[in-house]
């Protein structure tokens, strides 16, 4: 913290002394570090997503007896009214075919059968264990991005190196370092007409306030904003072929993409989509399911796309609580299960392939006889991403209590 | 890794602080400064405090008008709020004509006419699946607009009237306490108006299910929501049948409960003889071929059994298993919504859709017995001791702290048991505790958006005349009311509402609500401090005036000195009600 108050400070005294431009005084700064910045980027699909009619395993004529009326049919040809094969095996659902060309250039991968060891059904819980990175632990009270951020102190980190497009702070973000949370990048400044003595005087608030668990967050608020405003992210306007669906979720990723374009040092960036509790009307091709991922994939073909070039620095993961159950129940859904599947995209992304091991769907293979069974921890698939992406060696701060290894890593990136 | 999560006892602080401050003016404070502390500095510290938790926020005048009633009688007087006339709040409310609808007319007015329906269901066909979410829009507002003399306003406007009567109630009643208490319980019993129907359902929710049970026997109020169309919708009950039954059986059940003919369901089993909407789940499209999708079973749904027992009852360390949650998801199969073909939904049990074999729950056999199976398990779960912690605990972390002292929560659990669950006992063994006005637990709360604005409004002495602004502005912290999308509510722990965007938001809200700049909010705010001059004066004047609790010397001496800059007072109160001291109760 200190480090970081002493470089917004000193970055302060260099626009004076040297009269730079903002957007150069910080492309300097990754230029001392040897060029641009590597961005990871987390999609929390907040609901429980049913893995296994988005990478289905048309394959297995058990997949179908399962689910008489939500299966996905197999893949006819490429048609939109079946599943689309990926593999011979699973076959993507076909609300997710924006993503189809990015998985045939191998810039985009799956994980089957992965998820959390703890065995609860409760949204709340699954959430906060995934979050904070800890299953079964309910005291921990930091997340796991932040304390990859601790692990792996950046000496000229700017307030942006973690920040959640998001009203509120997520628990993957919350602890001890410093991370931002904003709806927008628009609305993310004080109201100018105030003047500037109601800034400072705000700032001189929450400066003094050293014993409030505001203090922290003021501090943090008005170097953000500051920063923001020379950086100016807003002029990066996505190109006119790329179109981000409408919608909180397909803005927070546009908003992701200026961020990373204007080089304003995100390493972690975080948004979440919300919908996936489809206990009725889920359907197949059709249904509450089907929406829902036409939003996924559009928004994220739109982010592939609009960052381009970009995207050899970027790696993004979708992660959600658990999966649902084998079996579909009588209103054309799905209750609470346990495995699900996660998406990884990104230039070092080994892509064009489902990885992770697959369990099976016969009964004795079933987790509690009803759900697909975890054979990836989640730790593991985050854990290669933070290692490999990010170069944080320090994996036993950031999932205390789980030895993670290299051996158990999924290999959705390249080493 | 503490001070950003936890919210430590630094208020504690501002207990000692009314002498403390008093000392530092005498010694540091410019000649002029006049911060007024009162005699009985401790009694008007516990006023304070109990204003800050048992209403929305102290208006000015509310510290006078307690201390000349006396506290302990005015927190009885809260705790009964029947007692209270509340002449105001009607006339607030008069123009939100929903609020007094039945569900009936609520949907026989705003849900869209099937001919309606169908015909945005037709464009959206035309459009195909590339249209763009703005051309649908487009397309509906356009159709909806053909229909208009059929409806008596669109859809969205029945959810818009639950906003504003919310926020208008939190502001102008005076039962402060008995909206406290029915937002704690409405967001216990979460229900998201998001979802389908849902949005036709809240305002009887709310008004039926929940009002009148607020202070009564928590099982009570619990049968009432299990047996809501609202909750029984939200979370998927009505849908959930014995699998081995024969749906045609069932269809036929519901038409004679209906005094109908049968008739088969449009679209999947939701149907239930569907007349409108409610057998479409939301947003869902048509797929074009209904008889290959449709479902042909009927089945169990474990989404309520579930719920009703980690968030409403024992909580999620409860001590049931997956197999409780399933066990339960039987009891309470056939439990579901009639009249929906009458566009009039009310409870009905089906028992052509009940699971009659014997169960197990929590290890105790449930004998086959039809509905009152379900009235067991309620029951069971009501009366059980894991519950009156559960609810206890959480009704002392909304009044006390966000880690409420053990000791508390088990005598309030106690009285939970000792009274049969009495919510009017268990809220006064709370408010009348010496942990409630304990140092530490003074301003020990961050308040969520909606207690930030509200209060703002009454600190302020503003006047309301629309409130769809300031609804907006709490949806924009991050707190859509009516619109909390799973079934845990709202956090209510200073964690979930720390953030830089929350903070950013919180401090533009000040500074427009004190210049005037909110629509239909109307504030005076040169008229909160009259005679005070300018610059030190008139900050501590305003800070008197909009934060009885007192400010803390640093943020005081702040405010002092850049109110030196010329600052006007639309200025300084926006500041004041920025400052770290306003966001927390």
């Amino acid at each position: 913290m200190v480090t970081r108050r002493f470089f917004l400070k000193s970055s302060g005294l260099a626009l004076v002394a040297f009269g730079a431009a903002p957007k150069a005084l910080v492309r300097s700064v990754y230029a001392a570090e040897g060029g641009r910045r590597k961005t990871l980027v987390v999609v929390f699909q907040r609901g429980a997503m049913d893995g296994l009619n988005v990478v289905a395993p048309y394959g297995d004529p058990i997949y179908r007896r399962y689910r008489p009326t939500i299966a996905l049919p197999s893949p006819k040809g490429g048609s939109n009214e079946a599943a689309l094969d990926l593999d011979g095996y699973f076959g993507l659902h076909p609300a997710l075919e924006p993503l189809l060309p990015l998985w045939k250039d191998r810039t985009l991968a799956a994980v089957q059968a992965v998820g959390s060891p703890d065995p609860t059904r409760s949204h709340f819980d699954a959430q906060d264990f995934m979050e904070s990175g800890t299953p079964g632990l309910k005291a921990t009270e930091d997340g796991w991005i932040n304390r990859h951020l601790q692990a792996t102190p950046v000496a000229d980190a700017t307030p942006f190196r973690a920040v959640s497009l998001t009203p509120t702070l997520p628990r993957s973000l919350a602890g001890r370092a410093p991370a931002v949370a904003m709806n927008s990048i628009r609305e993310f400044d004080l109201r100018p007409s105030a003047g500037a003595s109601v800034a400072h005087g705000f700032e001189g608030m929450y400066e003094a306030a050293v014993n409030d668990v505001l203090h922290g967050t003021g501090q943090e608020t008005f170097e953000a904003v500051q920063f923001l405003k020379k950086s100016d992210p807003s002029r990066y306007v996505p190109a006119a072929d790329v179109e981000y669906p409408r919608g909180r979720y397909g803005d927070s990723l546009k908003q992701i993409a200026q961020l990373i374009k204007a080089d304003v040092g995100v390493e972690v960036a975080f948004t979440e989509i919300g919908g996936w509790d489809t206990h009725a009307a889920e359907g197949g091709v059709q249904g509450q399911l089907a929406q829902r991922l036409r939003e996924l994939g559009q928004a994220l073909s739109a982010f592939q796309r609009d960052l381009g070039d970009r995207m050899q620095d970027v790696a993004l993961v979708t992660m959600t609580e658990f999966g649902r159950t084998v079996h579909e129940n009588g209103n054309r859904g799905t209750d609470h299960g346990h495995a699900s599947v996660s998406f990884v995209m990104g230039g070092d992304v080994r892509g064009g392939k489902v990885h992770g091991r697959w369990p099976g769907l016969e009964e004795r293979s079933l987790y509690e006889a009803r759900d697909l069974a975890v054979t990836t921890d989640f730790r593991d698939l985050l854990g290669e991403m933070l290692t490999r992406h990010l170069g944080d060696r320090d994996l036993a701060k950031v999932f205390p209590g789980y030895a993670v290894s290299p051996s158990r890593f999924p290999g959705v990136m390249r080493a | 890794m503490t001070s950003r999560l936890r919210c430590g006892p630094q208020l504690a602080a501002g207990l000692g602080r009314a002498t403390s401050l008093v000392l530092a003016l005498a010694i540091a404070a410019p000649a002029g400064a006049t911060v007024r502390r009162p005699a009985t500095a401790d009694e008007d510290a516990r006023i304070v405090h109990a204003l800050s938790r048992l209403t929305f926020g102290p208006r000015p005048g509310d510290v006078e008008a307690v201390r000349a009633m006396g506290l302990e009688r005015w927190i009885d007087q809260q705790l009964h709020p029947e007692k209270i006339a509340d002449p105001d709040l009607a006339p607030r409310l008069a123009s939100l004509s929903t609020l007094r609808m039945s569900t009936s007319e609520i949907l026989k007015g705003y849900d869209p006419p099937p001919e309606l329906k169908r015909e945005i269901q037709k464009k959206r066909a035309e459009l195909g699946d590339n249209a763009s979410e703005e051309d649908m829009r487009k397309a509906r507002r356009e159709l909806a607009a053909e229909y208009k003399g059929q409806m008596a306003g669109p859809p969205k406007q029945v959810v818009d009237e639950l906003q504003q009567a919310k926020l208008l109630r939190a502001v102008y009643s005076d039962r402060q306490l008995d909206e406290v208490l029915v937002d704690f319980w409405m967001n216990h019993f979460n229900v998201f108006a998001g979802k389908g129907q849902d949005k036709f359902l809240l305002t009887a929710y709310e008004r039926d299910v929940i009002r009148p049970h607020a202070w009564g026997r928590f099982e009570d109020l619990l049968k009432a929501t299990a047996e809501s169309p609202a909750m029984l919708f939200y979370l998927d009950n009505w849908l959930s049948t014995d699998p081995s039954a024969n749906p045609q059986d069932i269809r036929r059940a519901m038409a004679e409960e209906e005094g109908m003919a049968p008739r088969r369901p449009a679209r999947g089993f939701g149907g239930f003889g569907r007349r409108r909407g409610f057998g479409s789940a939301p947003g869902m499209r048509p797929n074009g071929r209904p008889a290959a999708q449709q479902a042909k079973k009927a089945g169990l749904n474990e989404n309520y059994a579930r719920e009703i027992m980690e968030l409403h009852t024992l909580g999620v360390d409860g001590g049931y298993t997956q197999k409780d949650v399933t066990e339960v998801a039987r009891c309470l199969t056939g439990w579901t919504i009639g009249g929906l073909r009458r566009q009039d939904p009310h409870f009905v049990y089906l028992d052509a859709a009940h699971d009659h074999g014997d169960k197990v729950v929590l290890g105790h056999k449930i004998k086959s017995a039809g509905m009152k199976e379900g009235q067991g398990i309620i029951h069971m779960l009501a009366t059980s001791p894991a519950t009156a912690h559960f609810v206890s605990y959480k009704l002392a972390r909304r009044f006390v702290a966000d880690e409420p002292p053990a000791s508390l929560v088990d005598r309030a659990a106690a009285t939970f048991r000792k009274t049969d669950g009495d919510i009017r006992e268990v809220v006064r063994t709370i408010l009348t505790s010496p942990e409630f006005f304990a140092p530490e637990s003074r301003q020990a709360k961050v308040k969520t958006p909606f207690e930030f604005v509200v209060s703002a409004v009454r600190a302020s002495g503003a006047d309301v005349s629309d409130a769809t602004a300031l609804t907006q502005r709490v949806a924009q912290m991050g707190m859509p009311l009516y619109q909390q999308q799973p079934p845990t509510g709202y956090k209510d722990t200073a964690e979930a509402w720390v953030s830089t965007s929350g903070l950013l938001a919180r401090l533009n809200f000040a500074l427009d609500l004190a210049a005037g700049r909110v629509r239909g909010v109307t504030v005076a705010a040169g008229g909160l401090a009259p005679r005070a001059g300018d610059g030190a004066m008139l900050a501590d004047a305003l800070a008197a005036r909009l934060v009885p609790a007192g400010l803390s010397e640093s943020t005081l001496k702040t405010l002092e000195s850049q109110s030196g800059q010329g600052l006007d007072a639309a200025r300084v109160a926006g500041l004041i009600l920025g400052s770290p001291e306003f966001q927390r109760r």
